[in-house]
């Protein structure tokens, strides 16, 4: 777990039970400020409850957690948030720059910078060309965009993104991805909360995996998913095949041989060995575990 | 601007946006369009000669106008306890089905500002319609008949706040239920406060103690039907309520439409109490509420 002292978010045995139900199990972890924290889960993992106890609409049973500082919920920590909530529908007799006007007067934004920040969020969404539309005539996914620019509205400094690309198509998320590094790249933290992995590893510099209500896994992306490992096509090699253990754990399937935990920069020595050996190399595939592999492999594990 | 206020006024728009006001103010004009009609047409009847003399004489025609405007106006009352129920039901509990309360309240305002933000712009709504509506059918029922009931600023008061206490019960209830549950059991809640008004006259006319104390505790514990009581003695002329008591006919007092005397002072402290104690109730409901 990263130092808590500079978090943004941090909770210690933050749970959560609804009667025998326990949807947030002891989670504890902390999200450094400046960071895209992909905070991932199955569906019914806890992910939705864990944000909303952050965000103070709904108590924790025990544990506690704070944001920026403070006691999560509290005021001062909600004047520096922004939140997209996961299912959310804004008021439809509401043009789309009179919910972002709306949400500036209740985010006390002074009035003579209100035209400003709304003008900004609208065209950061891409609704610039909607704005004086009724939210009702609105798609779902341009609803998201909304949502994603209320929640951007302040220049706050935590952003709760709640699966904010579900609605939208490819270029819609591409564009919710390079908001989402232009977040990161102004300093902003933002929390976000999905089930679609490649969005995630595209995104994210950390995450943790929940379920259950715990989590079962966290870290950097990179250090997460460093079961690396490389598919070798060779032939002649015979019984010398097991002089190569020494470069990680050895698997034989016809032709290929598959080494996991081998590093990318020693991919190279391994095909220089093959070869010595009297090895012919017919093809060298490196593998990189992705995101879904891993996260299907911890969820094997853990249910 | 506070948030409350910013509530309010989204409150207030919302209802002008969804047509709500102008479906009210249809159905209004149609109602005042046909009630002016009838009082018309009883002002004609009743200037027409039956052996040479009018049908009825003018304290007759006052009588029978005021009357007739005490049925009118309970009929509009009804409308407007319907409107308030409609229009509070779903003013917690739809933005929490929809998600743009979990999108407010994470804004810095305090749970109770969005709920008398909701309160305060449904509130002014409710009192505007009443204002609007009761002087309308006043004047008209002014110009057709020439009657003048004798306390009309006094009636609005009562109705106003007859509506208000219909809203704060229902404000109360759309924090914990569903938009159709918390409308129905207001609506209940409204109808049987209207016949525990009608039990605790039964009960004083046919000196039966048990019958009374039900009515009054119904009417404390649900006060519309007392500030109605109110309305109904603002419309009556002073003459008419001498007659009914002069004449001994102490049943009379249990027709919903005869009110002998108003709201004594100490009930009306009551339902200062009663308001107060029910949005603080709500807004403790609506604290605890977990989104």
């Amino acid at each position: 777990m990263p130092d808590a002292s500079d978090a943004a978010i941090v909770t210690t045995g933050l749970t959560k039970t609804y009667g025998s139900v326990t949807a947030v199990a002891g989670l504890s972890m902390a999200v450094p400020r400046g960071e895209v924290f992909g905070f991932l889960g199955p569906n019914g993992a806890g992910k939705t409850t864990a944000v909303k106890l952050l965000l103070g609409l709904a108590r924790p049973t025990s544990g506690s957690a704070t944001v920026l500082g403070a006691r999560a919920g509290d005021a001062s920590a909600r004047r520096r948030i922004g939140y997209l909530p996961e299912l959310f529908r804004y008021q439809v007799w509401l043009t789309a720059y009179e919910v972002l006007v709306l949400h500036c007067r209740l985010a006390r934004i002074p009035t003579s910078r209100t035209r400003a920040e709304v003008e900004r969020a609208l065209v950061t969404v891409g609704l610039a060309e909607r704005a004086h539309d009724r939210v009702g005539t609105f798609s779902k996914g341009m609803q998201q965009r909304l949502g994603l620019g209320v929640a951007l509205l302040g220049n706050p400094e935590v952003v709760f993104l709640d699966e904010p690309t579900s609605a939208l198509d490819p270029v819609g998320r591409k564009d919710v991805r390079d908001i989402i590094r232009n977040l990161r790249d102004r300093g902003m933290t933002v929390f976000l909360n999905s089930h679609l992995l490649g969005e995630v590893e595209q995104v994210c510099d950390r995450v943790a995996v929940v379920h259950h209500g715990s989590v079962i896994a966290s870290g950097q992306l990179d250090a997460l998913l460093s079961d690396s490992g490389v598919r070798v096509r060779v032939d002649g090699l015979g019984a010398a095949t097991g002089k190569l253990q020494r470069f990680g754990e050895l698997h034989r399937d016809g032709d290929w041989i598959s080494v996991d935990g081998v590093a990318l920069e020693t991919v190279p020595d391994l095909v220089a060995e093959i070869v010595a050996l009297g090895g012919r190399v017919y093809a060298v595939e490196p593998r990189h575990q992705s995101l879904e592999d891993r996260f299907m492999e911890l969820l094997g594990g853990e249910s | 601007m506070s948030a409350t206020l910013t509530i309010a006024g989204a409150t207030v728009r919302e209802a002008s946006r969804k047509k709500l006001v102008v479906a009210l103010a249809l159905i209004t004009v149609v109602g005042i369009a046909l009630t002016g009609f009838g009082f018309w047409r009883l002002t004609v009847l009743a200037h027409q000669l039956d052996r040479g003399a009018p049908r009825l004489d003018v304290a007759e025609l006052k009588t029978v106008t005021s009357q007739l405007l005490i049925v009118a106006m309970f009929a509009f009352s009804f409308v407007l306890a319907l409107s308030t129920v409609f229009m509070a039901a779903p003013s917690i509990a739809g933005e929490l089905e929809s998600g743009v309360a979990a999108a407010v309240l994470t804004r810095p305002i305090r749970r109770v500002q969005f709920l008398a933000g909701k309160w305060l712009g449904l509130a002014v709504l409710t009192a505007g319609y009443v204002v609007v509506a009761s002087s309308l059918e006043f004047l008209v029922v002014d110009l057709v008949t020439g009657y003048r009931p004798p306390h009309p600023l006094g009636f609005m008061a009562f109705l106003t706040g007859e509506a208000l206490v219909t809203l704060t019960l229902t404000t109360l209830l759309s924090t914990r239920m569903s938009s159709v549950t918390g409308g129905v059991v207001a609506l209940g809640g409204f109808m049987l406060a209207w016949m525990g008004g009608i039990a605790v006259a039964l009960g004083a006319a046919l000196n039966n103690h048990g019958v009374a104390t039900v009515g009054t505790l119904t009417r404390m514990i649900m006060p519309s039907d007392g500030l109605w009581r109110g309305a109904v003695y603002s419309l009556e002329p002073a003459a008419w309520i001498a007659g009914i008591l002069g004449s001994g006919r102490t049943q009379a007092a249990a027709n919903p439409f005869f009110a002998p005397s108003g709201p004594p002072v100490a009930y009306l402290l009551w339902v200062g109490v009663w308001a107060v104690a029910v949005f603080s109730a709500a807004s403790w409901s609506f604290r605890r509420r977990e989104i």
